[in-house]
């Protein structure tokens, strides 16, 4: 039954004994990983570890399908070298590669700085099922930074 | 991508094959007739479903007036479960299924959990087993239905439907087995004997998508879910699907006949694969490896990895498998059938499924054994496991 106007919201309060059911935006596309993602995916870069490392993360729960690890090496406040290995699916291996093709040559304030949007909008977009993805690279990055900064206060 | 497909996942969906394709084509061009009609157009189709009906009650073994035509196995659970409850809740109150129930079953017991039915959901051993000791053990003076599938979708583990289906018959419990696996992959004469309610599917034995059927043995108690008219014994209202019933009596039949042959030959490349893998990968592990199983089924945890990383590589190379975790939905959760068996959630995390069918041959086995040991090499050197 319409009450009000259609302008009117306001006057159409939900009614909470009518289920909600699950929607589906009929004019969205149907949206898998576009090739950039699956290039990264299939040739991930800067996998592998980095011995005498400045800085280091461990970020994501395996239990939960994904976890990252992250080094990286330190010259001048620059991110010199940055290395990762992730376990997960597609998204997360593709965003751990790219977070660190972001970072590596940058200074460490600019990398402070990155976000998963940028990460996100680097790959050309994700699943937005995938989105969370993205927040363990930039996690990680700002921890092996964070620890970085511990590591050389300490030094210093 | 031009590669020639590889398809290991039948426990999902299965081709069509000529004879159900045949069978269904008169019915998609000139005999389109509504099987209520009085015209005669409508007399064909009414011919032509009872036909079917009793192809596949001759399949069965069971009288056509036994076979209810759905539009696939989730309406059969359904119908099953809900008819069972509604037919019955004078009588009592408590149903029993199991923890590795297909989700039309599961989620149909909870909904009936939710309207004041009480559900007891058995646990399974660590090959995916259900104890039919354990559903002895449950059964109460209120119980109204055992409900537990023939054999588990995601680890092909055959279930103990015979000793379920008397256990629930010395109690005067109805028992429903979902047969969705078995039926076409195993001879189940026995099985049909035990159970007053059976699930089957088209579409899992070369018939089309779009119908099902659950056996209703003769004095089931069973009141309709769908209600309208008097299609299906008054059990199923709706105008049927003449081309897919057709589609799914000729498949039905098909599958039945060089059956053992078929289940043989697809056995032996599953222990083929199996082999292979055990010998080529490191650290992987079987599921249900130690159950009897469906022949066509292998469930394995590649550890350190995670499947649908495993899925997408073997996508890009053209095999089709499917990931014993749900991460691809977008749902976390983990499959509930392997975390029922006990593997923790990040075992469950890297299992996969590959299902033969009748298309699988040796030299496809060995090819995606090949493949998938270059996947999982590469995917456990960027691991941080």
């Amino acid at each position: 039954m319409q009450t009000g106007t259609p302008e009117d919201d306001s006057a159409q309060e939900p009614d909470a004994s009518v289920p909600e059911h699950e929607e589906e935006n009929p004019d969205a596309p149907y949206i898998f990983y576009n090739d950039i993602v699956i290039e990264h995916f299939t040739n991930p870069r800067n996998v592998g570890e980095i011995d005498n490392a400045d800085g280091f993360a461990l970020v994501g729960d395996p239990a939960c399908g994904d976890q990252m690890k992250l080094w990286i090496k330190v010259d001048a406040g620059y991110i010199v070298d940055i290395k990762f290995k992730s376990f997960g699916c597609p998204g997360a291996i593709a965003t751990s590669s790219m977070a660190t093709q972001l970072a590596m040559g940058m200074h460490i304030d600019d990398a402070k700085l990155l976000t998963d949007d940028d990460i996100v909008r680097a790959l050309g977009g994700i699943p937005s099922n995938k989105e969370h993805c993205s927040l363990m690279g930039v996690g990680a990055q700002k921890a092996a930074i964070r620890d970085y900064e511990q590591r050389s206060s300490i030094k210093s | 991508m031009n590669r020639p497909t590889i398809y290991f996942d039948h426990n999902a969906t299965t081709p069509l094959c000529p004879e159900a394709r045949n069978a269904m084509l008169p019915f998609l061009e000139t005999a389109f007739g509504n099987p209520s009609s009085y015209h005669h157009l409508g007399r064909q189709a009414r011919a032509s479903l009872q036909s079917a009906r009793r192809e596949l009650a001759a399949v069965l073994k069971c009288s056509p007036a036994e076979v209810v035509f759905t539009s696939g196995g989730t309406e059969a659970n359904n119908m099953a479960l809900r008819g069972v409850a509604a037919a019955l809740k004078d009588r009592g109150r408590h149903i029993i299924t199991s923890a590795i129930e297909h989700h039309s079953v599961l989620k149909t017991a909870e909904a009936l959990a939710g309207d004041g039915y009480d559900v007891t959901f058995i646990p399974v051993d660590a090959q995916g087993v259900v104890d039919p000791e354990c559903v002895a053990e449950v059964t109460r003076a209120d119980t109204i239905l055992i409900s537990v599938m023939s054999a588990n979708n995601e680890t092909g583990a055959l279930q103990p439907a015979l000793e379920l289906g008397a256990c629930a018959r010395r109690h005067g419990i109805a028992f429903h087995t979902d047969a969705v696996q078995t039926f076409g992959k195993i001879p189940m004469g026995a099985v049909l004997e035990h159970a007053d309610l059976v699930t089957l599917a088209s579409h899992k034995i070369y018939g089309p998508v779009g119908a099902g059927a659950l056996l209703v043995r003769r004095g089931t108690p069973l009141a309709s879910v769908i209600t309208g008219g008097h299609h299906e014994h008054g059990l199923r209202a709706g105008t049927e699907n003449v081309a897919a019933i057709a589609g799914f009596a000729a498949a039905a039949q098909q599958a039945v006949s060089g059956l053992d042959t078929e289940a043989a030959r697809i056995a032996a490349l599953r222990d083929r694969f199996e082999e292979r893998l055990l010998a080529t990968i490191p650290n992987i592990s079987i599921n249900s490896r130690a159950a009897g199983r469906v022949p066509n089924t292998s469930n394995i945890c590649f550890s350190g990895v995670e499947s649908e990383s495993v899925l997408l590589h073997l996508d890009l190379l053209g095999i089709c498998a499917s990931a014993g975790s749900a991460c691809t939905t977008g749902e976390p959760e983990p499959s509930h059938v392997l975390r029922a068996m006990g593997l923790s959630s990040m075992q469950a995390q890297g299992a996969l499924r590959f299902s033969l069918g009748r298309s699988t041959t040796a030299e496809q086995v060995d090819m995606v054994v090949g493949v998938l040991a270059g996947i999982i090499k590469k995917l456990r050197e960027v691991s941080s496991l």
